[in-house]
């Protein structure tokens, strides 16, 4: 078989470094235009049916929201003056953000910059907002040992309790062929049908009244577009680009109102979409999914007309890359850590299969993996799918992107996720159908309300709680399993940890199914309802269960340090009897003798105040004061400190998840299934399940933080294991090795998504045999139905601190001389002598 | 259980991931034992078969285990999918692996058995009766020739090369496996064009040899010396001119029609 798609690399054009320098020529700023639009609107509009609400808010902001065409700009429309600006979204969340007026612009992670004036503006607004937001009545509807747990940090719901949903793709052919003047007539035809004595007839014509009207107001928004372009072109002398405003002029006056013909048309009706779905909820994670595919026709036709140039189809690309990075998004300061780099994960999609099997890979495919090489930005999230019959030249050009450092692309694996959809009931062509969401959460576009980002849970509390038998600082925060010290056997300590895990897991549903009916009664989203099956016949929006599919994925990670805590547990105590259950315990509690740090000295300085409270003494704040002081300042007795020293250093002996160990990795996959399982039974508001992601995106290091030491000697509040991974630095066997143990966990259960992230040194991929090679990695991995693999390729500064820390970087693999070979395993000179290459191959880039 | 995984012999390393040694991933078991004495060895620890105690970064670590064949292949094993996707497979290197025949040829025989690709990195110093042993099992032969001039060859490897270059045309004539010549290229004893294109000739001048590799001399093995507690023999020379790899190659592509390549 001949492939006949184009694969040569096109060069990028002046206009793309251009765009990109205007887009991050200052930090990104707070506007309050949206935040005051919606509430004059909600103020209007009292006493109303929510939907009617949300679709007349929604039409009030995109008639009277500024505009701006950005200079050069081929592809219009921006949801701030700003460039990367963001607008804010009371109707959610607002005190956060009030509370963080005057740390917004200094804080370490995702700084942005507000006016006086803007500040001002918010608060005024705000004061609407006062017991009227998704997270207030979340909060509400939640049972109070779900607070207690959320206090207790077993998990976090931050993402949608104090944001919109997003995390969808919606049917994006569906605008690009009929238009919103389509979708209105089948919302009509839809009410003609409905009778009024119908019992949902209330809800249902309201409904399609909102999308009409939404539909309406987006159709109104590209009007103001065109208008605005065709003013700029009067006033440009540049006659080129007085051609280019016309042209943009003409084709916003047409989409995305009726359906696309060019495929500049269609560009820009995708980008509308885009970019007001975002106005219309907050949401992270609208992710424009199989782009490549939906977009190919309009290509395909005015390629063969020759009214299209590929130069120019990949110049209108690589301004809709552009584009993807000038939308925006304030976090809380704790989210925003977790979700640190200002990401909004818009997740674009190529290659893969088509609904009846055949690979789906054309010139597009290719044509995307270059526009993140040109525009070499962050967005949009790009990911490839990989089968057995992915043409190899895509996995080099995607490889070639590979080495650049980026990070991107991600590659997934269709081989365990069109099985894995399948078994949560889409049909064959549906999840062959499939896009990715966000990180890694694969989802079938236009069909699916899949709440794919509801939590982060951290397998490690559980665990702790099994050591304090339920307690946290003093106070009870989880049920009670006993004592530790009486388990006399490594199936009763594996059965209470399984006991903590569920409980908790049971709690975790109460609030995301909180959340979720609090999104139903007050944010319900007509707009974005309107491109998903089956909103429409239905007359429901997405909130209210109107997708074909619907779903909740809530996250577990740190499953390589509950592995290997087990580990140590069923070995060093029950097995070998080296220590005792309670020993372990107390070399927990002391941090393995290695001195406690401020958040563990105030811990045990407020477990202490306690105690003394319950006794009837008053506790000053100097008293605390003086506590932490003297536990920061502590000194164990060197026998005692010796004995934990020891203890650790026979954990650290222990094998590690990781190394392509089969008892170490069969425990990972059976303590995995201690979140997948259990989670899996639980049904969501929507007439839907829960199932299992098993990633924590950047929350690994601050939930760390708030988790103490574990048996697998992990020190007190540092980072957790992110994803599938394995613990940073105990991997070290070489990636194969890491991927063999990865592999070895049920990535078919996890059907919201796993993620794996390997580093490589750019030595490692160099010249076309490197690039053949790392794409052998990825296939082999995958043969053994790894899900998902993503990769930093390392340079200088990370080899560096590599000699410097060398206990975080062991299953780092850098290319020696004629072989390849661990870095932390080399002479320091010869480390140098790498380092210094690196510095080499990084000027010949 | 086939008696080859009982085999057992003695081997100081196994890498896995290889992919800068011979065709796409692959895994190196290093045989413990050399027969000669290379003044510019990257891995001294592999010459002496006894087992040995090497200063890593300050600390002891010993040098050499006994091995049956079958715990070699349950490491080689494990990487099966990645040699089907890459092409790549076993490889065995040393020391001069021909030094424990029985046990090379039983790690080649056990890794056929299960479709995995075979290479030996080898002088060839051995009787070719020994050879032959290996030969049925094995793929690829990574053949060292290291200088054509048998006393300079002495001089500098403790051993003259006239069984070597004959196993080298017996191994070729054999037609059992693909033979690649393979030159480290060392200041001082053969990094002049006329040494190098000899060998290249040589090559030439065996049935089916197709391909050259040069494999440039660098110091990384310095510090293992130190670890053995022995003097590094090369210290004081230079390295290689910026530069004279490639002419080197061009050299040969001159003088031969055979494909040649820098590094492995």
């Amino acid at each position: 078989m001949v492939n006949t798609y184009y694969t040569k690399p096109i060069e990028k054009t002046e206009r793309i470094p251009k765009l990109v320098a205007h887009l991050f020529a200052k930090m990104p700023e707070i506007e309050a235009a949206r935040a005051e639009l919606i509430t004059e609107s909600y103020r209007e509009t009292e006493g109303q049916p929510i939907m009617m609400r949300r679709a007349k808010a929604f039409e009030h902001i995109l008639k009277n929201i500024p505009i701006i065409i950005r200079p050069g700009e081929l592809i219009v429309g921006s949801t701030t003056i700003a460039p990367r600006g963001c607008q804010t979204y009371p109707e959610f969340s607002y005190k956060w953000m009030e509370a963080e007026f005057d740390t917004v612009e200094h804080r370490a992670a995702d700084p942005f910059y507000i006016s006086d004036e803007t500040k001002k503006r918010l608060k005024e607004a705000d004061k609407y907002w006062k017991g009227k937001t998704t997270s207030e009545l979340a909060y509400s509807y939640m049972a109070p040992e779900t607070h207690r747990a959320m206090e207790h940090n077993f998990f976090t719901p931050g993402n949608y309790f104090y944001n919109g949903v997003g995390h969808i793709t919606v049917q994006y052919d569906k605008v690009l062929a009929i238009g919103f003047e389509g979708i209105k007539k089948e919302a009509a035809k839809e009410l003609a049908g409905c009778q009024f004595g119908d019992e949902d007839y209330a809800t249902k014509s309201v409904f399609l009244e909102a999308v009409m009207l939404s539909c309406d107001a987006v159709i109104g928004y590209a009007g103001r577009y065109a208008r605005l372009a065709a003013e700029m072109a009067e006033q440009e002398r540049d006659a080129k680009r007085k051609k280019e405003l016309l042209t943009i002029a003409e084709i916003c006056a047409k989409v995305p109102e009726r359906g696309a013909e060019s495929f500049q048309e269609a560009c820009q009706s995708f980008w509308f979409v885009q970019q007001l779905l975002q106005l219309e909820s907050s949401g992270h994670s609208i992710s424009p999914g199989r782009f490549d595919q939906y977009m190919y026709p309009y290509y395909e036709k005015d390629l063969n007309a020759g009214k299209l140039t590929r130069e120019y189809a990949q110049e209108l690309l690589d301004c809709i890359w552009v584009k993807l990075n000038d939308l925006n998004k304030c976090r809380d300061e704790a989210s925003a850590e977790g979700f640190a780099g200002y990401s909004l994960f818009q997740n674009l999609i190529v290659g893969g299969q088509t609904v009846d099997g055949k690979d789906a890979t054309n010139d597009l495919s290719f044509m995307c993996i270059t526009a993140s090489k040109h525009v070499f930005l962050p967005q949009p999230s790009l990911s490839i799918r990989v089968w057995n019959r992915s043409p190899q030249e895509l996995l080099l050009h995607a490889a070639d992107l590979t080495r650049t450092g980026i990070g991107l692309p991600a590659y997934y694996n269709d081989e365990v996720i069109i099985p894995a959809l399948i078994n949560r009931g889409l049909t064959l062509e549906d999840a062959r159908d499939y896009n990715i969401i966000g990180c890694v959460e694969p989802q079938k576009a236009g069909k699916t309300e899949g709440w794919h980002d509801a939590a982060f849970f951290n397998m490690c509390r559980p665990l702790e709680m099994v050591f304090s038998n339920g307690y946290d600082n003093g106070e009870p925060a989880s049920i009670q399993t006993g004592n530790v010290e009486d388990f006399k056997t490594f199936d009763e300590f594996y059965d209470a940890y399984k006991k903590q895990m569920n409980y908790n897991i049971s709690l975790l549903v109460n609030a995301d199914n909180a959340i979720d009916v609090a999104h139903r009664v007050l944010c319900p989203l007509p707009f974005e309802s309107c491109m998903a099956d089956d909103c429409i016949k239905r007359g429901k929006s997405l909130q209210e269960g109107g997708a074909v599919y619907n779903f909740t994925g809530p996250q577990g990670f740190g499953i390589a340090n509950v592995a290997d805590s087990l580990y140590t547990v069923k070995k060093l105590v029950y097995e070998e009897k080296k220590i005792t259950i309670g020993e372990l315990k107390k070399a927990l509690e002391m941090n393995f003798g290695q001195g406690f740090d401020a958040i563990t000295a105030r811990e045990i300085a407020l477990r202490v105040a306690k105690t003394l409270e319950a006794q009837g003494q008053e506790v000053t704040p100097d008293i605390i004061e003086i506590t932490i002081r003297s536990v920061l300042t502590m000194q164990l007795p060197a026998e005692e400190k010796a004995r934990y020293e020891e203890i650790l250093a026979m954990i650290d002996e222990l094998p590690k998840f990781g190394n392509d160990i089969d008892e170490v990795d069969e425990l990972a996959r059976d303590a995995a299934y201690t979140y997948t399982r259990p989670l899996e039974t639980f049904k969501n508001p929507r007439g839907g399940i829960f199932q299992a992601g098993l990633y924590p995106v950047s929350a690994n290091v601050p939930l760390g933080a708030q988790t103490g030491a574990t048996p697998d000697g992990r020190l007190a509040h540092m980072p957790v294991a992110d994803g599938v991974s394995p613990s940073s630095g105990k991997d070290t066997n070489g990636p194969t090795a890491a991927c063999n143990s990865v592999a070895r966990l049920d990535h078919g259960i996890a059907s919201n998504g796993t993620l794996f992230n390997m580093k490589i040194h750019p030595t490692a991929m160099s010249g076309q045999k490197g690039l053949e090679n790392f794409v052998s990695l990825v296939r082999g991995y995958f043969d053994q139905k790894g899900m998902h693999m993503q990769f930093n390729v390392v340079d200088r500064e990370t080899l560096l601190d590599a000699q410097r820390h060398p206990e975080k970087y062991s299953g780092l693999v850098v290319r020696v001389a004629g072989y390849s070979a661990l870095f932390t395993t080399l002479s320091k000179s010869l480390q140098d002598d790498i380092i210094r290459r690196t510095e080499q191959a990084a000027y010949r880039a | 259980m086939n008696d080859y995984l009982n085999v057992s012999g003695r081997i100081f390393d196994i890498q896995r991931y290889s992919i800068h040694d011979g065709v796409g991933i692959r895994t190196i078991v290093f045989l413990k034992g050399c027969a000669l004495r290379c003044k510019w060895c990257c891995n001294p620890e592999s010459q002496e078969y006894e087992i040995q105690t090497m200063m890593v970064n300050g600390k002891p670590k010993t040098i050499g285990r006994d091995v049956t064949v079958a715990e070699v292949m349950d490491v080689v094993s494990r990487d099966m999918p990645y040699y089907g996707r890459s092409g790549g497979g076993l490889t065995l290197s040393g020391g001069e692996s021909l030094l424990q025949p029985e046990f090379a040829a039983a790690l080649l025989q056990a890794a056929k058995s299960i479709g995995i690709n075979t290479a030996i990195e080898s002088m060839g110093f051995a009787e070719f009766s020994t050879i032959q042993k290996i030969l049925p099992y094995l793929d690829t032969y990574l053949m060292d020739i290291k200088h054509m001039n048998a006393a300079k060859h002495k001089e500098y490897t403790g051993k003259e090369n006239i069984k070597m270059l004959e196993n080298a045309k017996k191994i070729a004539e054999s037609n059992q496996c693909e033979l690649i010549i393979r030159v480290p290229v060392i200041p001082g004893f053969n990094d002049t064009e006329e040494e190098i294109t000899a060998i290249a000739a040589y090559a030439e001048s065996l049935p089916r040899v197709e391909q050259i590799h040069l494999l440039p001399y660098h110091k990384y093995g310095e510090g293992k010396y130190e670890g053995l507690g022995r003097p590094y023999p090369l210290k004081d020379i230079p390295m290689l001119p910026e530069g004279r790899m490639e002419k080197l190659k061009a050299a040969v592509e001159r003088r031969t029609v055979l494909y040649c390549q820098i590094g492995g």
